[in-house]
């Protein structure tokens, strides 16, 4: 009987080490250590035995129970690894296959530009204002010191419905209107909208395009302080080394008025294409509010002075992103649009 | 405005600064130099020349052959095509070795069979633009007045050793629009003194008064009014130096009468006209309003008929010039006028802005007028040319003026304090330098009790007040000394409104759902304007639009939403799906439009291209109502769609947006007659009323505890008649579901072969929940019974 065990054991191992499959070894282990299992049938025989070498017998069955299910267990280790890996293998994909793609749009990047601006000064306490874009005479030039007769107004050509509503030629009648809807208080506001001149269409001009303004009135608001507004945009959209430079202009709703030039990104003032040799680059107009658009929105403009300044966003982004042609901002190629998409912080 | 520097030169010491360098220096004061032109660009080894011979060329009828004295004891063959050229002539002379403007280099060459050694030129030639020379020299080559030396640089002789600054001038300037004008800017500009014109000349004996009368009947639209008379007057060509400056200034040269008006036009920037006196016929000169319907031929051969608003000079009958805008052509001076009036005047600048913008007619004068000339140079402006005359034209002026006078010359007084013109600024300039520049622009002033007392010349008309100064101070001081501060306001929290703030979420919205947002113009075509307009009103029209294309504002942004998606498959970008948010413009009740924020979408070609793994799906009513859907519950809002037609849409695939029962937009499948005729394959359009969406304020977000108990499904599916829509079926469900229906959904639509005709398959998951217990199985069947029963009578048969 002790051979007989011996025997099963050599020969279950044995088939334990041939077992190639977690199939196959599941097999061997009901086939000898199943309730129907030889093994099972040598303890069944036991009873046969003398009752003296029983507990000797039994003993050594469970050794051979414990060295078969030791050698199975490792076995089964072994085999199931073997299978996972043959699954993982067979499951491998070509990761180089394109993904599928999320459904991504974009900003216009006229609305990429404002919005930019519109952040800047929105973190600094501004407000954004907006009006009509069909406007009345009086609040696109009377009440901006543009009086009808008066020689600037012909330097904006405008597109009228009658004799006093008209396209709004800036978004300076939205200034108008905030300092009368005010009252006298303080304002700091900035207006990005759609404006239109009599001009046609080329490359770099549009007769629909976009303005972005600011306003700030208040007690003892100074030209230095225009500076240093504008300074922090300049810088902010353009780069932080940018250096500015103010030259005397004229508008009619400020005195004094100026230009704003920033050193040229591109060349950093050495003189390039972009800023036709010179070094600098003009990038919006500003001033002191006129005495006469403060008097006439009812302030006091002893008491209460401000500042005012204007750009172009189509302007910002041509010279931003290096377009060449004011009618791509209108033709809403896909090819054009989907190219700004992506961040540039 | 064009300034010659070396013109400039005569009135004000520019210290020899290179011209770029100048420029710089006026452009940095204030007003801008758009341009640096050097007249001698691309000019070397040009040399005066004299004609000794000139014969016709044997082999060519067009040709001359010249010999040239080019100095030296030189005589040159030159072959000369030009029609004018003829023996005794000075020319100008380009030999072999000299260069021409566009790189032109003459070489000695040989014209059917002669020797030419060089070229004689032409202004063109030169570099001078064609509508600037002589009208005499325009098709040849351009004569000397005088006969000069053989051999001189033409260079110098001609004045084009010179740059010119072109100041691109902004409206309150017109001090700058003459030579003396800029002269006294640079000379504030470097703190250089201005040397005027030194006036002299003889009179006659026979006095103004004698042979002219003057009358002027408009006192108000021409307060001030000098006429001088110069007799035996020889009309003929100016001499070169006065040519070389007119052209220089961009003025063409005629007759040394006209060339001496305009040449003191540019000087002073006060216009003046000349008179054939003869012409006149009458001895009189009249100003005087139009009489309506009155005509006049001006010089530019027009007939015009004029208006009682319009100014015109007569001589006591007839118009014999537009005041201040343009002369008749029946009082032109000729070549055979001998007696000349000359007119200096200064008229209103409403009345010339007016008369200037009815005839569409805009000259130098007119453009000097509108804004207004200096009241001090009317007189001076009327000697100079009287001198002029005496010295260019031989003439004799007669003794005296005719002067009609009521014009205010008086110089305007401004107070301005420092501590005023520093708190504006920011700086703190000291009193001596505000003196120094002050002293400089030539504004005499007193500082009397911390308080600046300028008399401003009248030749400045722009500075009026306070902040004048402060800027001409600024200007001249440099803005570059100006601090960088920020304003010492209290703090503002500024901000978004909540509109602005979900306008930029409804952007993000529809951006992250996959579309690319558009710009278009809000000018269109009649057609156009109210094409998909959901709530049309009569069209707003622009008074003189510049093209039909764009002369009515948009009632919808849809057809140039699609013009652009046909401008993209066009260029076969087959896919594409756009999203604009702009204003249409409606007739209101008030006097300005009603202007409401609309958006729109629009999608054609594929909207999933994922193919290698199957997946690749069109746009479609689904896709584009789904943006909607997402859209409103991101806005908090809850829209309905009722079906719905519309011009240019698809009758059956049509649905207008409701928000609270209102209409509020449409979303549809384009019409296959519109798709075709805009070029498109099936396209999906949406325009909503945004400005709606976005004022509609939402209920605060309050959040609800999520439940321990589960959810439990029941499926249900119908066949129905095809025109029954889901939403009703839906509404029959909730109807029916009570307070344990959670949610309905539709999970399948089949309308295919295997159905009875007119039928279609339609099946719903119902979910059942308490919040409050785990429901039975026989709480859930009993509800879904109900609903059962409810569909059933409904006339939908359980499938
Ligand atoms: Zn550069």
């Amino acid at each position: 009987m002790e051979a007989r065990l011996q025997e099963l054991k050599n020969e279950a191992l044995a088939k334990i080490q041939a077992a190639q499959t977690v199939k196959e070894l599941t097999d061997v282990r009901v086939a000898y250590l199943g309730k129907k299992g030889p093994i099972t049938d040598v303890l069944k025989g036991m009873g046969k035995l003398p009752a003296e070498e029983r507990p000797k017998m039994g003993a050594l069955v469970n050794v051979v129970r414990a060295e078969v299910t030791e050698s199975l267990d490792a076995r089964m280790v072994l085999l199931e690894e073997q299978a996972i890996n043959e699954k993982l293998q067979s499951e491998t994909i070509d990761i180089s296959l394109p993904g599928r793609p999320a459904k991504t749009g974009n900003p216009h990047p006229l609305t990429r530009v404002v919005e930019e601006i519109e952040d800047l000064f929105l973190s600094m306490g501004y407000e954004i204002a907006e009006g009509p874009e069909v406007e009345k005479d009086y609040y696109n030039f009377e009440a901006l010191n543009l009086p009808k007769g008066h020689p600037a107004r012909d330097m904006q050509d405008s597109f009228y419905i009658t004799e006093d509503i008209l396209l709004r030629t800036h978004t300076s009648p939205v200034q108008a209107r905030t300092m009368e809807a005010k009252g006298g208080e303080p304002i700091k506001i900035i207006c990005p909208g759609k404006v239109y001149r009599r001009d046609n269409d080329d490359a770099t001009h549009s007769h629909q395009f976009t303005q972005i303004e600011g306003l700030v009135v208040g007690e003892d608001i100074r030209m230095s302080d225009l500076k240093g507004t504008l300074s922090i945009f300049a810088k902010k959209m353009f780069g932080e080394d940018r250096e500015i430079r103010l030259r005397p202009s004229f508008f009619p709703f400020t005195e004094p008025s100026v230009e704003m030039d920033i050193s040229c990104f591109k060349c950093g003032g050495s003189g390039c294409n972009v800023c036709k040799k010179t070094g600098w680059i003009e990038i919006l107009g500003a001033g002191m509010v006129h005495p006469n658009v403060l008097e006439m929105a009812g302030y006091d403009s002893k008491r209460l002075t401000g500042f005012a300044f204007g750009m172009g966003p189509e302007r910002i982004a041509m010279l931003k992103y290096g377009i060449e042609d004011i009618r791509h901002f209108y033709t809403n190629d896909v090819r054009f649009l989907t190219q700004f998409q992506r961040t540039e912080l | 405005m064009l300034v010659s520097t070396k013109w400039l030169k005569e009135y004000v010491n520019t210290q020899d600064l290179p011209p770029a360098e100048l420029g710089e220096k006026i452009t940095r004061a204030g007003i801008e130099v758009d341009a640096v032109i050097d007249r001698s660009e691309g000019l070397a080894n040009l040399v005066v020349g004299y004609v000794t011979d000139c014969v016709k060329h044997p082999e060519a009828d067009k040709l001359s052959i010249c010999q040239v004295d080019v100095g030296g004891g030189e005589i040159d063959q030159i072959i000369c095509g030009a029609p004018n050229i003829a023996q005794g002539q000075s020319v100008i002379v380009a030999r072999p070795g000299a260069k021409l403007p566009g790189g032109m280099k003459i070489k000695k060459a040989k014209l059917r069979g002669e020797v030419s050694n060089g070229m004689i030129c032409s202004l063109q030639e030169l570099g001078i633009e064609t509508k600037l020379v002589p009208k005499s020299y325009a098709e040849g080559i351009y004569v000397l007045p005088e006969k000069a030396e053989p051999g001189t640089d033409v260079l110098s002789y001609l004045d084009l050793d010179d740059t010119v600054l072109e100041l691109g001038l902004t409206p309150n300037r017109a001090d700058a629009m003459s030579m003396l004008g800029v002269a006294y800017e640079v000379g504030a500009i470097l703190g250089e003194e201005v040397s005027l014109p030194e006036i002299e000349y003889t009179e006659a004996a026979d006095s103004a008064e004698s042979m002219l009368s003057l009358e002027v009947d408009a006192p108000e639209a021409n307060p001030l009014y000098v006429a001088k008379v110069v007799r035996n007057v020889k009309v003929k060509e100016s001499p070169l130096w006065l040519q070389q400056r007119l052209m220089a200034a961009g003025v063409r040269p005629h007759n040394n009468v006209v060339d001496v008006t305009n040449y003191i036009l540019m000087e002073y920037g006060q216009p003046l006209h000349a008179f054939d006196y003869d012409s006149l016929g009458s001895g009189n000169i009249t100003v005087r309003q139009a009489k309506e319907g009155e005509k006049i031929t001006t010089l530019d051969d027009t007939e015009r008929t004029l208006s009682a608003h319009q100014l015109v000079i007569t001589n006591g009958t007839d118009p014999v010039a537009l005041a201040g805008v343009m002369g008749g052509a029946n009082s032109e001076v000729s070549d055979e006028t001998t007696t000349v009036v000359i007119e200096s005047a200064y008229f209103a600048s409403d009345s010339i802005r007016r008369t200037s913008k009815d005839h569409n007619l805009r000259s130098d004068a007119s453009s000097r007028y509108e804004k207004g000339v200096d009241p001090n140079r009317v007189i001076p402006a009327a000697e100079r040319a009287a001198q002029l005359l005496a010295e260019l034209a031989d003439g004799e002026v007669l003794a005296g003026s005719l002067v009609f006078d009521q014009l205010d010359k008086q110089e305007r007084i401004v107070k301005v304090s420092p501590d005023f013109i520093n708190s504006r600024l920011g700086m703190k300039i000291r009193l001596e330098d505000m003196l120094d520049i002050l002293s400089r622009l030539k504004f005499n002033t007193e500082a009397v009790n911390n308080q600046l007392i300028i008399e401003v010349p009248t030749r400045r008309q722009d500075i009026q007040i306070e902040e004048d100064v402060v800027e001409e101070i600024a200007r001249l001081y440099g803005y570059d000394e100006i601090p960088a501060t920020l304003p010492r306001t209290d703090a503002t929290p500024g901000g978004l409104s909540p509109y602005q703030a979900k306008r930029r979420i409804a952007r993000h919205f529809l951006e992250g759902a996959g579309l690319l947002q558009a710009t278009t113009y809000s000018l269109t075509s009649e057609v156009a304007a109210t094409q998909f307009a959901l709530e049309p009103t009569e069209t707003t029209r622009l008074l003189m639009p510049m093209s039909e294309e764009r002369s009515i504002l948009r009632q919808s942004l849809l057809p140039h939403l699609l013009e652009s998606l046909s401008y993209n498959t066009a260029r076969r970008i087959d896919s594409a799906a756009l999203y604009e948010t702009g204003s249409v413009f409606l007739k209101g009740q008030d006097e300005l439009l009603d202007e409401q924020e609309h958006l729109a979408i629009v999608m054609t070609g594929l909207w999933i291209d994922h193919s290698w793994q199957g997946e690749k799906t069109a746009v479609d009513f689904f896709v584009a109502k789904g943006i909607v859907e997402g859209l409103a519950e991101k806005l908090g809002l809850e829209l309905s769609f009722e079906r719905g037609e519309m011009d240019g849409l698809h009758p059956g695939r049509t649905a207008f947006i409701l928000l609270d029962g209102k209409r509020i937009g449409v979303i549809g499948a384009l019409h296959p007659s519109e798709q075709k005729q805009r070029d498109l394959k099936e396209t999906i359009v949406v325009e909503l009323n945004l400005a709606t969406l976005l004022t509609r304020e939402t209920e605060a977000l309050v959040y609800t505890q999520v439940s321990r108990y589960p959810t439990i499904s029941r499926d249900v599916a119908l066949v129905l008649s095809n025109i029954v829509e889901a939403q009703t079926i839906e509404g029959v469900i909730r109807k029916a579901g009570g307070k344990l229906l959670k949610d309905v959904r539709v999970f399948d639509l089949y309308e295919g072969d295997r159905m009875e005709q007119g039928k279609k398959s339609l099946a719903f998951s119902l979910r059942y929940f308490d919040p409050e217990k785990t429901l039975t199985d026989d709480e859930v069947n009993a509800a879904h019974e109900k609903i059962i029963q409810a569909l059933t009578e409904s006339g939908a048969e359980l499938r």
